[in-house]
């Protein structure tokens, strides 16, 4: 069957029938493939309660056509997750797929599964959908004994029709047993994670849907305009809301000149409270010639807020470390590595201090930001007492904590429904636009929307920590990497958390303070090579403003990963070079020695990936640097490699280096991955091209830019993102799958998203070097860099 | 206010608005055509084009009554039910991830094989560089716009999978 260009209709039907039940008891809006019925009136004004995980009703339900929805606590920010869930559940429920479709992330609808974060989809949040599934089936089945006179066990199921294995006239559909009914089925678990029934998920081999690559469902929605998004959201009564943004780091607001704007078409209020200012008017246009026109006065702060960035790594190396640990209690604890350490294998302090020959190497790796695509936006409606709140932010569940803890409300009365938004990379600036327009509307008592325009995207949206990184490394008398020191200093003091009601930047504008910010993490690398003496730690340096400051970190996809591998995975190449041997051949040989590791289980994938990467790109093993080329375009090709929990990725790149201009081209890029069980490879294959050019973005384009008062980088073009000119002739992606280990078939499946920003900047870094005989430090690689690294090395 | 006359996608609109307004505010608060999305305001990333006279524009940055022509939004490339092939050739692809640019994507792609039926890579990417994605489907666009030109040829695309959905 090919995949049509539009939902099913029979699909759309379904869709229809379940909007209007959700419409009648809930007032949603209902905001997909096409269908778009906003609500005057909510006619049942909430509350709206946590849907019970422990029941079978919260996740499934069966039409009387047959067909099947599926009601997920995750949301899908572009990587297809919501078409893998209904694979893995249209598996279990043993229905086909094209007869099933799966609603996410909307508080009051499905249960709290967190959102997104993490690449986590799969790896852990759809067990319990798998679970959940498969124990409808065994129910199903159970129910159609009684009617069938046949036991459970005599019987079997083919697309939602039961049938008895001995006459095939007996049968019933799911349809025809549950439509319009409820299971009531209870289910056991202590947590929404670990929520099971009686009956046992598949096995691989029994899996008939994934593993196959299935069109994603969101994407005619997507091509042809008619898919709704969170920004397209219109609420009668509904007003345009713009921020004024303070112009400089911790200003503190003296005066609005409100008759400055008083008499502009539609204007109709100034809302402010602390530093927070915003102006409302009837049409989006308006609001945004309103808020550039708003007279408003600041004081600067008696101190700098930061260094200019360009001094900011000499501040970083100048500025003690804090030495408070990292607040408990994060949120996010799990998506990265404690600060710490140090870490010690061996006596590395002792071999090098008798080793011949000590490298000595330090990278740098600026902020870099989000920077979504659209402004940040959100929409509130106060209507009958509640707070809705239609986002597309990724933590839909912890949005609707933060906006009852800001508000003040009870959480049963904030609800958020998720809509699809640009990009979704952790910590946006989605959940600081959502509680803007939640605390307008509060105010105003109407729907408000709320968009940042770019320059407030880009200067302030959480970034990315930069990071400083020491490395040492000194070789044996065999050339083998015998002693390596990774100390990594992260600019990562007021680390923000999701949906924090006191740390969201109207809070802060508004002056709520914590006591202490959540310090963030300089991360380990992953500790990935054999190498007898080593030692790693971390430490986190805070610059002068904490808060109030366009300048604040949070978790950008793969969390504080790219940073530290660019810095591990460049010196490896260093020391390869220094010991003469072929890079990829260099670390294999680290990495055969490994023993600790779940009994070789990821030094078995990580051989496996490192070796296809190579045969994929057809990689000569040799020495870095290769002889120059003699012309203006210079050519190499670099390595690295890296895992994420599970998850291990290899990257090789063939770059061109311009001499005269010092502009970077990656010509070709190679990405072999091994997630374990993949659910869709087509999904997967678009996930991972486009994570490792993320990476590229990272390595050759982005950074934040500021001056001692405020970010300077404020657009696409004092911020630019990687465009159609850089993308390589050829990317290859190499999915694989699996164990080697023959004894393990039944491989789960692991996050696969983030783990392919990791290698990729020192990949290209170590390019950069097989071409020109240059090692740059210093990302991104932008063609100014670049040429004046050349001309210092003579190059 | 005044009152401004534009035709999109073969219908006329009469609307009292602003004439200063920026395109994008009428198209996706007046008319409902929400193809085009707000990406920056600057005219920088290409999400909010449209196209005009052959030409595609962003309309973040067009105030509304400076449009003499008829504009072509995202949601009038279909015709008669039947996806333009580039639209076609995107969900054959599996292009987007988030989307979120995809309009800017495709209305210039559009443009592009308007004017070159058959373009080179390096056509491609000068064609297209003006048109962002944060989530970096380039690869995927340019490998679309490769499929959908060989369609719009009558050369069918030998598909290098088997889809089943």
């Amino acid at each position: 069957m090919s995949a049509g260009s539009t939902i099913p209709k029979h699909i759309e039907e379904v869709l229809a029938t379940h909007r209007r039940g959700f419409l009648k008891s809930a007032g949603l809006l209902i905001a997909s493939f096409g269908g778009w019925a906003p609500l005057a009136n909510a006619e049942e004004p909430g509350p709206y309660p946590n849907p019970d995980f422990r029941q079978i009703d919260s996740w499934i339900v069966i039409h009387e056509n047959n067909t099947a929805t599926f009601y997920v606590g995750k949301t899908d920010p572009g990587q297809g997750t919501g078409t893998g869930f209904r694979q893995l559940m249209s598996d279990e429920l043993d229905i086909a797929f094209d007869k099933t479709t799966c609603i996410m992330g909307s508080t009051d609808i499905t249960v709290d599964q967190i959102g997104s974060g993490g690449s986590t989809a799969m790896e852990r949040d759809s067990w319990p959908m798998r679970r959940v599934a498969a124990e409808a089936r065994r129910v199903l089945l159970e129910m159609a004994s009684v009617p069938l006179g046949v036991p459970a066990d005599q019987l079997t199921v083919t697309d939602a029709v039961i049938t008895s294995k001995a006459d095939a006239s007996k049968r019933v559909t799911y349809g025809e047993l549950i439509a319009g009914k409820k299971f009531n089925v209870t289910l056991t678990g202590t947590n929404v994670t670990s929520v099971t029934g009686k009956a046992k998920t598949k096995s691989v081999p029994e899996l008939k849907y994934t593993g196959q690559p299935l069109h994603r469902d969101d994407i005619p929605g997507k091509v042809d305009g008619s898919l709704k998004w969170a920004v397209d959201v219109k609420l009668p009564g509904m007003v345009h809301a713009r921020n004024v943004k303070p112009p400089f780091a911790c200003a503190k607001l003296t005066a609005i000149d409100e008759s400055s704007v008083k008499s502009l078409p539609g204007f109709i209020k100034v809302m402010s409270k602390g530093n927070y200012v915003a102006v409302v008017c009837d049409r989006e246009e308006q609001a945004i010639r309103a808020a550039r026109q708003l007279k408003t006065t600041w004081e600067k702060p008696s101190t700098a807020p930061f260094p200019a960035s360009e001094k900011l790594f000499d501040y970083m190396r100048a500025t003690a470390p804090i030495a408070a640990p990292r607040a408990a209690g994060n949120a996010d604890a799990e998506t990265r590595n404690p600060v710490g350490g140090p870490i010690v294998v061996g006596n590395p302090d002792a071999f090098f201090s008798s080793a011949p020959k000590v490298l000595e190497a330090e990278y740098q790796i600026p902020f870099q930001g989000h920077t979504a695509f659209a402004g940040a936006h959100a929409t509130a409606d106060p209507s009958n007492g509640q707070m809705t709140i239609y986002s597309n932010d990724m933590k839909s569940y912890g949005m609707r904590r933060c906006v009852a803890a800001f508000l003040g409300m009870p959480e049963d009365r904030v609800r958020v429904v998720w809509m699809q938004g640009p990009q979704g990379f952790g910590r946006s600036a989605a959940e600081d636009a959502a509680c803007e327009a939640a605390w307008i509307a509060h105010e105003l008592g109407r729907p408000v929307r709320v968009q940042w325009m770019r320059d407030e995207e880009t200067a302030w949206d959480a970034k990315s920590p930069a990071f400083l990184v020491k490395m040492r490394g000194a070789l044996d008398g065999d050339g083998r990497l015998a002693a390596y020191d990774y100390r990594a200093r992260s600019c990562d003091y007021n680390h923000l958390g999701y949906n924090e009601p006191d740390t969201v930047l109207i809070a802060q504008l508004m002056g709520a303070r914590r006591e202490r910010p959540a310090a963030g993490s300089a991360s380990m690398p992953s500790d990935m090579y054999a190498i007898p003496h080593r030692k790693m730690a971390g430490e986190v340096v805070g610059l002068p403003a904490i808060w109030e400051t366009p300048l604040r970190t949070g978790n950008l996809r793969d969390p504080n990963g790219p940073q530290p591998t660019f810095a591990t995975e460049s010196f490896i190449d260093e020391m390869a070079a220094a010991a003469k041997t072929d890079p990829l051949e260099f670390r294999l040989n680290l990495i055969k020695g490994v023993v600790n590791d779940d009994g070789g289980f990821r030094r078995a994938r990580s051989i496996a990936v490192l070796k296809a990467a190579g045969e994929a790109f057809g990689w000569d093993a040799r020495p870095s640097p290769k002889r120059r080329d003699t012309g203006d375009i210079l050519k190499g090709r670099g390595a690295a490699y890296s895992f994420r929990g599970q998850t291990v990725v290899a990257q090789i790149a063939e770059v061109e280096v311009n001499r005269k201009t010092g502009h970077v081209w990656a010509k070709r890029l190679v990405c072999a991955h091994d997630c374990g069980l993949v659910i869709n490879p087509e999904s997967l294959r678009r996930t991972i091209e486009c994570g490792t050019l993320h990476g590229l973005s990272r390595a050759l384009h982005e950074e934040v830019q500021f001056n001692t008062e405020k970010v300077t980088s404020l657009d696409w073009v004092s911020h630019p993102t990687l465009r159609h000119a850089d993308i390589p002739e050829r990317i290859d992606v190499v999915l694989v799958n699996g164990d080697p280990n023959p004894k393990r078939p039944d491989l789960p499946p692991y996050g696969a998203g983030e783990a392919t920003l990791k290698p990729m900047l020192a990949a290209i870094g170590n390019a950069i070097y097989d071409a020109t005989g240059v090692r740059i430090r210093r990302v991104p690689f932008r063609d100014d860099r670049v040429l004046a690294a050349l001309k210092a090395a003579g190059v | 206010m005044s009152s401004v006359t534009l035709k999109v996608n073969g219908r006329t609109h009469t609307l009292d608005v602003e004439p200063a307004t920026p395109l994008l505010y009428v198209l996706r608060n007046d008319l409902g055509l929400q193809g085009p999305r707000f990406g920056c305001g600057l005219g920088q990333c290409g999400a909010c084009k449209v196209i005009i006279n052959g030409t595609a524009i962003p309309s973040c940055v067009m105030p509304v009554s400076a449009v003499k022509s008829e504009i072509t939004t995202l949601e009038g490339l279909a015709t008669k039910g039947k996806l333009h092939p580039l639209q076609q050739a995107w969900i054959d692809e599996q292009v987007p991830q988030c989307g979120f640019c995809q309009n800017g994507q495709i209305m210039t792609a559009k443009v592009l094989l308007d004017k070159i039926p058959h373009p080179t890579d390096r056509q491609i990417r000068e064609a297209m560089n003006g048109t962002l994605c944060r989530c970096m489907s380039y690869y995927r666009v340019q490998t679309a716009i490769k499929r959908a030109s060989k369609t719009i040829a009558g050369i069918s695309p030998v598909s290098d999978k088997a889809v089943v959905a």
